[in-house]
């Protein structure tokens, strides 16, 4: 390459227009993903968009000055590579929320450590320092950290590293609360006393206490709500590394970061609007086993629960003409989408119309069902959000609930002394007959009891939801 | 204009622009939109790499070294995950009920 050309690439004009380049198109990719057709083209365009803001970097004019910071980026590259290649080709879809759980964590991560060597920097040479670098990276250092040991905890319950309940101490909240004052407190201690040379400890203070409020924010709360946590962990990792933009004055970090911020925000409030309950109250913490005591004793059911036998199934099913699939986190745990795709088959050889009903917060983060249905192949047209699926209930003559149990749960409409009332739900006990597979008796994440399973309408199916589905098949099968 | 005063411009647009983006993706493809938003803030590689140069003495070099790693991670395994989901619902969408799922889905646009 000639002396001028290689001066075009590396001047900052042609770097900024090349970042435009990078972010209109990751803009451009995000827009397909709102459709199944477009939506691989979409994410491919926008990891083309990053691959171009990553190149545009590296020709920057002084990035690779000095050998030891090539090998160094290439070694950095290179440990990314090798970890995170094998793992997101290895991983099953039933673990998909640790995995995106884990990923945002290590996001995070790099914001937090990134905040920290800039504020080495900017100690050491304070006068070229302006305090507008020092806010955005003070935000980015705390938020990053409070991301990547929350995303940590998230991971760990999630693969049941640690227990999937709340894990607290008592009087927690005010901890938490403390602790928030606390990272303020030596944050503004930072900005007020910058200037000599012990504020490298204030930095680790607070990479230390951030680490702490985000330990302590994810672990008191309960499994049921992890899809809120890993959309609002999601979204402020977003926001660090927008921050994180800003005090580089880098427009593509800032773009990015803000898109992220953005759908991590709405996906949060979807969520928790799906579960109603409010974003403040999920961060408290606690739901799941504190309420469940008083609602499981309060309310004595008369009724008994009829169990059936696949068989049984199998001839309900054949004379059904539409029914309903309504899969939650059991069918996941069991492994069943492929044999629930079978059945599927089977039933629509036999001219009975088959619908998934899937509620926002089925599984252990936002459209984790779809995901598991889509790689056993049910067609996108089957799968039928909350909203469109309920009128169709009372036309329904047969729903099959495999592994959701709160999700369902008529007291949501009914009862008003239940914690979970006024909760959005598949209203499957408006459909002619209803048979739950379960595993036994227990009750749901939230540990609420569930008056659907007492209905005179309402069937039980025990047993691994794997087993029992293929069984109800080869029934069918021998029909 | 002060660069602070457009950097902040770009922040509060660009924050508009993902909220309408992402406002219009439906439920079923919130999983790999998460995944797909994920890989997009690996960009914090970006800062990994300009302040190499920079960089002195062994801790900042680790420090920095361990975060375009995670940057790097970050972004790779996002986005191979996303492009493997939605592969998945790409597949199935020219399978067995071929004319009214082509219909359904412009219908949704």
């Amino acid at each position: 390459m000639s002396i001028a050309g290689s001066i075009f690439l590396q001047s900052v004009n042609f770097i900024d227009a090349a970042y435009i380049v990078a972010f209109a198109l990751m803009i451009y990719g995000m827009m397909g993903l709102t459709g199944p057709r477009t939506a691989v083209r979409g994410n491919r365009i926008a990891a083309l968009g990053m691959a171009i803001a990553v190149a545009a970097t590296l020709a920057r004019h002084g990035v690779f000055d000095t050998t030891t910071s090539i090998w160094l980026i290439i070694l950095g590259l290179a440990i990314g590579t090798v970890i995170g290649v094998p793992a997101a080709r290895r991983v099953k879809m039933t673990a998909m929320p640790q995995m995106v759980a884990i990923f945002n964590g290590v996001g995070g991560g790099a914001v937090a450590l990134i905040s920290w060597v800039e504020f080495r920097h900017g100690f050491s040479d304070t006068a070229s320092w302006p305090l507008r670098v020092e806010i955005f990276e003070l935000f980015g250092a705390i938020i990053g950290s409070i991301s990547f040991w929350g995303s940590v905890v998230a991971f760990g319950k999630l693969q049941e590293i640690f227990p999937g309940r709340p894990i607290k101490l008592p009087g927690l909240s005010q901890t938490v609360l403390n602790f928030l004052l606390a990272v303020i407190a030596i944050a503004a201690a930072i900005i007020i006393g910058f200037g000599t040379h012990s504020q490298m400890l204030f930095v680790l203070g607070i990479l230390l206490a951030a680490a702490v409020l985000g330990l302590m924010i994810v672990f008191p709360i309960g499994g049921a709500d992890m899809p809120v946590v890993i959309s609002l962990l999601n979204a402020c990792t977003g926001l660090s590394a927008a921050a994180t933009g800003v005090a580089l004055s880098n427009p593509v970090m800032i773009v990015a970061g803000m898109i992220v911020g953005a759908s991590g925000t709405i996906l949060t409030n979807l969520m928790a609007k799906a579960m109603n309950r409010s974003v403040p109250s999920i961060i408290a913490g606690g739901f799941g086993g504190t309420v469940a005591a008083p609602a499981g004793g309060g309310a004595e059911h008369s009724g008994t629960v009829r169990s059936t036998s696949a068989q049984d199934v199998a001839i309900q099913l054949n004379y059904a003409s539409q029914v309903v699939i309504a899969p939650g986190y059991g069918m996941a745990v069991a492994q069943a989408q492929h044999a629930v795709r079978e059945l599927e088959i089977e039933l629509e050889k036999r001219g009975v119309t088959v619908q998934f009903a899937i509620h926002p917060v089925a599984g252990r983060m936002p459209g984790h069902m779809n995901v598991l249905l889509a790689e056993a192949d049910v067609p996108y047209d089957a799968l039928k959000e909350m909203d469109e699926i309920n009128p169709e209930f009372p036309r329904t003559d047969v729903t099959l609930v495999i592994g959701a149990n709160d999700v369902t749960n008529p007291a949501a409409n009914e009862d008003p002394s239940s914690p979970i009332y006024g909760m959005p739900i598949l209203e499957v006990d408006k459909s002619a007959a209803v048979v739950v597979l379960k595993r036994s008796m227990a009750s749901g994440f939230a540990g609420i009891d569930n008056p659907l399973f007492y209905d005179p309408k309402t069937t039980m199916l025990f047993g691994d939801a794997k087993a029992s589905v293929t069984e109800v098949v080869s029934e069918l099968q021998d029909l | 204009m002060d660069s602070l005063v457009i950097d902040l411009a770009v922040l509060v647009l660009a924050g508009f622009v993902g909220y309408t983006v992402i406002s219009k993706v439906p439920n079923t493809l919130h999983t790999p939109l998460m995944s797909g938003t994920n890989a997009i803030h690996g960009i914090v590689v970006l800062g990994g790499l300009l302040l190499m140069s920079e960089s002195h003495g062994l801790l900042e070099q680790i420090l920095l070294v361990i975060a375009v790693a995670f940057g790097t991670i970050n972004v790779i395994g996002g986005f191979l995950v996303t492009d493997r989901m939605l592969d998945m619902f790409k597949g199935k969408d020219r399978g067995s009920k071929r004319g009214s799922t082509g219909a359904s889905a412009e219908g949704e646009k």
